[in-house]
């Protein structure tokens, strides 16, 4: 059944069905609804939730738990996603399963708390040091949440791997009916016994380790996970295109901020004009084909990225269109959301 | 042949890589015994720092995780959630790692009570990086990064972790000891032999310093080391028990 | 399809009004969206939410022109009532607001809503406006999803349902004598 959930606390409820247990997190509006939500509902499973003295501790907390071979998460919103980025180089270093949320708001700095997608690179292209990815989700809608969120443990776990969920505090904040899958029964999960270090007396110690002092063991591990981002690329890179067989002007916009285009898109058909959207679901790895093989329509005259931000995600199109077409960028930022008209009025202008 | 000595089995066969004269070693033979006199070390989980002892999960045969700098306690106190309440869990930290970086992770586990057991070896300085004055460098003593010697007035003062933490609620058992003689080896052995029978008692953190040495840093003989820690540092930080709750038990 | 803008001071039943327009829309088999402002701003100062409920998928949850105007205090009315669509409905609670919008082109209605419910239920104030809204849907949301909608959100409270719905019948009649 259908019910109104908050989008905060259907990730958090999502979670549980997918057989988390753990999580760990320090409050920062606009995502406290996932901690608090957790909070009650994680020992009524059996789980275990600490509200951590930081979020540096949060996501070292983060990092025993799933080294230890538990489904766990913590969540945060951009600043908060800034302290963690050392820990989550070491999770990916260290190949451990978890997954991340980050509810953006408004930077640099301390911002605001309204919502914006300023943390794109951050997200997409390592975000704390060293050569590493997590694997990005952007859902757009509450459904789309919970869908992800429930299936991200696996796909987290599928490659020993951190995976983050990016939303912003629109769809942290705003209710819309979703219906959360059924309860995962724990005994189906992956098993871990192989690596994880839970305390074994088989004589075989597990080591949960991100040092490799030796150059040449280093750029081994390197290239073993970039052998597994490639693998990552080929099965897991998702995107919706919106009304683009005919579509002569392509939006490219991800999360809350698709929503808006696909307003536009039905308003500016209404006017005659041939509007669709490209939707990348997975932010990394990044839809690069399905926009590249776009660019090479005749029909298409020109990309417009969307963003609420100065400009991320429009290097990655670019990347993608390669020169074929011309790509614009519309954003706003600061927290402020531009509104369908805005971007209506936008194309009909530089038409 | 009768043999009198041996290594503890939870230490591996891998030789050690400290400094010649650094306690470090003595240290990780002590967790080790304590442990397999216990019947805890099969099972046990380690969660080695960095600095010095980064290398710890060479060395214990047991789980270990590698944590990020200062966030052992935050790492353990997760995997306390995790797994059986009865396999034993250790960090050991070094004082940048437990007393700078670490401070918050290490009050904020003590103040939780986290039934896992903390080794921290204290002595005085950055050993791994080269010599740069720690949290609980005394006054007086040259560092790469005070080389004039620790200036309060100028690079503030040094901490003492264990009379801070017997504050605190959470903590079950803290105390100091160090290993610059046999007799103090033993009762530090004896300490954290406590210190992780209070962990089996589920009691909550117990904490054990070791006031400890580092010839290299310091620029020091082995036994010019020993001597040093015996007269300035156990002068600096006593040696004693700051908070014993199955005491208060009685 | 109505987008519905309510605002007003926190603490008046603005964010909760929208709920039940979203659960009852729900009720109704009906997508929607609901929309709050957040932060500072909830603590004592103005409130706002955004609700859409339509028979097709939801594109944008934000309201650039809303159909529906709800305001629960004068600043509310100052902030949203030049952005309500021509021809669109703007409704005021007249206990607190006294002034009138400027538009010409809205329907616009002064409802004493505080004072209506006090009679039947002294905190049914948004339940009572609820009502108020449904002729003005036009028969998208029936009473009886509406009456739902009260049964689900007072579920842990079920000694007050019974004055709410009261209250929400309440407003159907009132609101009838002014829309067919």
């Amino acid at each position: 059944m259908k019910k109104l959930w908050k989008g905060n606390e259907a990730i958090a409820e999502a979670a549980v069905a997918a057989g988390c247990r753990y999580f760990f997190g320090y409050p920062i509006t606009p995502q406290n609804e996932i901690p608090e939500y957790l909070s009650w509902r994680l020992p009524e499973v059996g789980g275990a939730f600490i509200q951590a003295e930081s979020e540096v501790s949060a996501i070292n907390m983060l990092y025993g738990a799933a080294g230890a071979g538990a489904r766990a998460m913590t969540s945060s919103s951009s600043p908060g996603i800034s302290l963690k980025q050392e820990g989550i180089s070491y999770i990916a270093a260290a190949e451990l399963p978890c997954v991340i949320v980050n509810m953006m708001r408004s930077g640099p700095g301390l911002g605001g708390i309204q919502p914006a997608q300023g943390d794109y690179f951050q997200a997409t292209k390592g975000g704390g040091h060293g050569d590493y990815h997590p694997i990005v989700f952007a859902p757009s809608s509450i459904q789309e949440f919970v869908d992800i969120t429930y299936g991200a443990f696996d796909v987290a776990d599928k490659y020993r791997t951190p995976v983050m969920i990016i939303g912003d505090g629109m769809l942290g904040q705003m209710m819309e009916p979703a219906e959360i899958p059924p309860m995962r029964d724990l005994k189906t999960l992956p098993d871990k016994n192989e690596w994880a270090a839970c305390g074994h007396s088989d004589g075989r110690p597990r080591i949960i380790n991100s040092l490799r002092i030796e150059p040449d063991e280093l750029e081994a591990f390197n290239n073993h996970l970039f052998k597994k981002y490639e693998e990552i690329t080929k099965n897991e890179t998702r995107c919706e295109e919106y009304l683009t067989s005919d579509a002569e002007y392509i939006f490219v916009a991800y999360g809350s901020v698709a929503r808006i285009c696909k307003a536009a898109i039905v308003e500016l058909r209404a006017q005659g004009i041939k509007a669709g959207l490209i939707r990348p679901i997975t932010l990394y790895p990044y839809p690069t084909d399905a926009i590249a093989s776009k660019a090479k329509c005749d029909k298409v005259k020109k990309f417009i990225t969307v963003e609420m931000s100065m400009g991320q995600m429009i290097e990655d199109v670019r990347l993608a269109v390669n020169g074929l077409k011309p790509v614009e960028f519309y954003g706003r930022s600061g927290g402020n959301v531009m509104m369908p008209a805005d971007l209506v009025k936008y194309v009909k202008e530089g038409k | 042949m009768k043999i009198v000595a041996d290594k503890p089995k939870m230490l591996t066969e891998t030789p050690l890589h400290y400094c010649p004269g650094c306690t470090h070693g003595i240290v990780h033979r002590l967790v080790a015994e304590v442990l397999d006199e216990l019947g805890k070390a099969d099972n046990a989980i380690g969660v080695v720092p960095v600095g010095c002892s980064v290398f710890g999960y060479k060395y214990f045969r047991c789980d270990v995780f590698e944590a990020a700098h200062g966030r052992a306690p935050a790492v353990a106190s997760a995997i306390r959630r995790v797994v059986n309440p009865d396999n034993m869990i250790f960090t050991y930290q070094g004082d940048g790692d437990l007393a700078s970086i670490g401070m918050a992770e290490t009050v904020h586990a003590c103040t939780r009570g986290e039934n896992i057991t903390v080794i921290f070896i204290n002595n005085g300085i950055y050993g791994m990086t080269g010599g740069q004055m720690a949290p609980t460098t005394m006054p007086g003593e040259k560092a790469t990064t005070c080389i004039y010697g620790r200036d309060p007035k100028v690079n503030g003062n040094p901490v003492h972790m264990c009379e801070m933490l017997a504050t605190l609620t959470g903590p079950a058992y803290i105390e100091r000891v160090s290993c610059y003689d046999v007799p103090h080896v033993i009762k530090a052995k004896a300490a954290i032999k406590k210190a992780f029978q209070v962990q089996m008692a589920k009691k909550g953190l117990s904490f054990i310093e070791v006031v400890a040495n580092c010839p290299t840093n310091y620029h020091q003989t082995p036994l010019e080391s020993m001597q040093f820690v015996k007269e300035k540092g156990c002068a600096f930080y006593p040696l004693g028990v700051f908070k014993d709750i199955t005491k208060e038990d009685k | 399809m109505q987008k519905i803008i309510i605002s007003g001071f926190g603490g008046q039943g603005v964010l909760s009004l929208g709920k039940f327009i979203s659960y009852s829309a729900i009720e109704q088999n009906l997508n929607t969206s609901w929309l709050p402002s957040y932060g500072p701003e909830m603590r004592g100062g103005t409130a706002n939410c955004s609700v859409i409920y339509s028979a097709e998928d939801i594109a944008a949850p934000v309201i650039d022109h809303p159909d529906i105007l709800i305001a629960f205090n004068e600043p509310s009315l100052d902030k949203f009532e030049g952005s309500v669509k021509a021809g669109g409905v703007i409704i005021t609670n007249s206990d607190i607001v006294h002034k009138k919008t400027t538009r010409k082109d809205v329907k616009f209605y002064q409802v004493p809503v505080d004072t209506l419910a006090a009679a039947i239920n002294k905190r049914g104030a948004n339940v009572y406006m609820l009502g108020v809204l449904l002729p003005i849907f036009n028969g998208d949301i029936s009473e009886e999803a509406a009456i739902h909608a009260v049964e689900h959100v007072f579920e842990s409270k079920p000694k007050v349902i019974p004055s709410n719905i009261e209250c929400l019948k309440a407003g159907i009649e009132y609101m009838k004598k002014f829309v067919k």
